[in-house]
């Protein structure tokens, strides 16, 4: 029996937002049948782009129905720039988490908003599954799928990418190329190293302080960012309160606030004063 | 739990309130070891030699053919190895697509590790094999033929006696995992080819944790847990010894009643199906009607996925169990559905009820009554419907 916690089971029971919107402006349909699951997703956006109403359709198990459940909690209410920023993850969260094995409920979720809002941009309702070269034959899976979902998730194991995406879960013939676009993501993404700098001195004036905090960034922390096609531009300093922007692909990076916090908020502590705030400028 | 509704006796079975009371006093008071030379010891060794005596009667063979083991499993793992080691120089098995993963995983792994090559023999799409396909298939160096009597699943029988048959004509060793059709239907292997049979004692109303394996007197065995003396040198390990005497217990009940149970369960499991089928549009049973266990009903609905139906059902404290890919975790539907080509459209959806001697017309005529408005309830929110018929995509 799978663990799942109350709020899945109550949304699975109860589900919130089921059904067709008649009118609706936008429509997005991910999974089929012969995957064991699918969900439709119906829009109403407003003349400001505001998401009025969000219902589903959904066929799969109970975690499918209520991530897709949640997912219209979620969205309805925001812009779609807003709703753009909803992950899987946010999904996971919403229900309490769900069992690793089914993950890729909450993925489909993902997947099921960026079709239906590229389905109301007017932009190629190209299935996402079709993108790119197909990796996992058994349920249409495609390298680019793969590799969004390692990036964003940091999978590290054939495993885990099974449970995100389904890839590897049927035959087991692509795992050698699962495996390769793992070595490959991670070799991309390659762990900021550590750059040893003298250790701050004891007190501080906030004048030191800020002159340090400058030379930690240009010196250590942009070279990192830079390496992975992102940026940061220091904006304010406030005693410890450090206020940055990121820039680049940092900016449509999911785990940008994970960037904030563990590699500039933690270079900064470590190099200059552990009581440094870091946050983003709004 | 309050109430349950159990129609999920494949998976296993309550204890018979009666075995339970028999055994009791084999945990704190009758604890001895049966190979000690005392006799508080030696007293449980003669109610052991009793059980083996009711097992062997009730499957219609010596009671030194048979050997108690932990679970089904280990049963079938002993008579294949067992196989294997007694004739180094062959090389190839035959088994079917519709195993019990304790055979069919086995069988995977000694191909691939073990440079076994293995033919799996494919079923129709009622589930039956085909005898003549079995026949092409023996090669010069087959050393096992192992097919289930009765499928998990869908509760379909396959004919083992005369597949025995055709093993022994070829001279080949034949095994068969009997775990679901002991306690259901009479078996006398004094008539038959058979070599090597695993059955499981928690599919019949005795305890989970104790099995047994008969093996024909002339066949060479190797034993397959090596170490103390115990079951004659051939299963070493200190004896389960209330497991073993529920188990005679168990197969002794199974065989006095085993005809009148047998039309009750039928009846109440031909009620349970004929009712769901009538009322429920785009079900169906999966598996042939009449070569099938008493018990046994595996019904698909069209569009909607098992676990959902499951958890449902689940709620209302019905017990049940579905060959869906989402309740495995492994992602695909069932071995048994898909090697019998059941569309991807009905095979995520199929639910499994298996009945046994303890379920009441009442718990019938409830399920009936409550599954339904479930279906129609997930027909709701999902996308697809069977008006629609949409393009069916297959995914391998």
């Amino acid at each position: 029996m799978w663990d799942y916690t109350d709020k899945v089971k109550e949304y699975f029971l109860h589900p919130k937002n089921v059904g067709k919107i008649e009118d609706a402006n936008a429509v997005g349909e991910v999974g089929s049948l012969a995957c064991g699951d699918a969900l439709k997703l119906f829009l109403k956006i407003d003349n400001q782009g505001r998401i009025q109403d969000a219902k589903f359709q959904t066929f799969g198990c109970a975690s499918a129905i209520a991530s897709s459940s949640a997912l219209t909690e979620l969205i309805k209410g925001k812009t779609v720039e807003e709703a753009r920023k909803v992950t899987n993850r946010d999904i996971a969260k919403f229900l309490g988490g769900l069992p690793k094995e089914k993950m890729h409920c909450s993925v489909m979720g993902q997947e099921a908003l960026e079709a239906a809002i590229k389905n109301y941009l007017g932009e190629e309702a190209a299935k996402i599954e079709l993108d790119g070269e197909l990796v996992c034959e058994c349920f249409g899976i495609t390298d680019k799928k793969i590799r969004k979902a390692v990036i964003e998730n940091n999978l590290k194991t054939v495993e885990e990418v099974t449970n995100y995406t389904k890839a590897g879960g049927g035959c087991e013939k692509c795992i050698p190329k699962i495996e390769e676009i793992l070595a490959e993501v991670s070799n991309e993404y390659q762990p900021i190293p550590v750059i040893k700098t003298e250790p701050a001195p004891e007190k501080m004036s906030n004048i030191q302080r800020m002159q340090a905090v400058v030379k930690v960034i240009e010196d250590d922390i942009r070279p990192g960012l830079q390496m992975n096609g992102g940026d940061i531009e220091l904006i304010d300093m406030e005693g410890t309160r450090v206020i940055v922007s990121l820039r680049g692909s940092c900016q449509e990076c999911p785990d940008s606030q994970l960037t904030l916090k563990d590699f500039v908020q933690s270079g900064l502590r470590e190099k200059v004063d552990p009581a440094i705030e870091v946050e983003e400028a709004e | 739990m309050s109430r349950v509704i159990y129609l999920d006796n494949n998976a296993t079975t309550g204890v018979a309130p009666e075995i339970f009371h028999e055994i009791e006093p084999y945990f704190c008071n009758l604890y001895g070891n049966p190979s000690s030379m005392h006799r508080f010891g030696g007293e449980v060794g003669v109610k052991i030699k009793n059980a083996r005596e009711q097992v062997a009667q009730t499957l219609g063979c010596l009671s030194e053919e048979i050997i108690f083991t932990a679970c089904g499993t280990e049963s079938d793992n002993t008579a294949i190895w067992s196989a294997l080691e007694t004739q180094p120089e062959k090389r190839h098995i035959i088994t079917t697509k519709a195993e019990h993963p304790a055979v069919l995983l086995l069988c995977n792994y000694l191909e691939k590790k073990k440079g076994y090559r293995v033919t799996y023999l494919p079923v129709n799409s009622y589930g039956e094999l085909d005898l003549n396909q079995l026949k092409t298939n023996i090669q010069k160096d087959t050393a096992i033929i192992s097919v289930m009597w009765a499928n998990n699943e869908t509760g379909v029988i396959f004919p083992v006696e005369e597949i025995a048959e055709i093993a022994k004509e070829e001279n080949i060793l034949f095994h068969t995992d009997a775990v679901q059709i002991v306690g259901k239907i009479p078996i006398n292997l004094k008539n038959t080819s058979i070599d090597m049979l695993s059955l499981s004692g928690h599919k019949l109303h005795a305890p989970k944790g104790v099995g047994a394996l008969f093996i024909r007197k002339s066949v060479p065995f190797n034993p397959f847990i090596i170490g103390g003396h115990q079951e004659a040198g051939r299963r070493a390990g200190t004896e389960n010894t209330a497991g073993i005497i529920a188990l005679g217990l168990a197969c002794e009940l199974a065989n006095q009643k085993i005809r009148e149970e047998n039309l009750m369960v039928r009846t109440l499991r031909d009620k349970l199906e004929n009712g769901i089928l009538a009322s429920i549009p785009n079900s169906r049973l999966n598996g042939s009607k009449d070569k099938r266990l008493p018990n046994t009903s595996n019904i698909s609905f069209g569009y909607v996925e098992g676990e959902a139906i499951l958890l449902m059902l689940d709620e209302l404290g019905i017990c049940a169990s579905s060959g869906s890919a989402c309740t495995s975790g492994s992602l695909e539907p069932s071995h048994v559905l898909r090697a019998m080509g059941v569309p991807f459209t009905y095979a995520h959806g199929s639910i499994r009820f298996s009945l046994s001697r303890y379920n009441t017309e009442k718990e019938i005529d409830f399920v009936l009554e409550h599954l339904p408005p479930i279906i129609a309830k997930l027909r709701e929110i999902s996308p697809f419907s069977y008006e629609d018929k949409p393009d069916i995509i297959q995914c391998h």
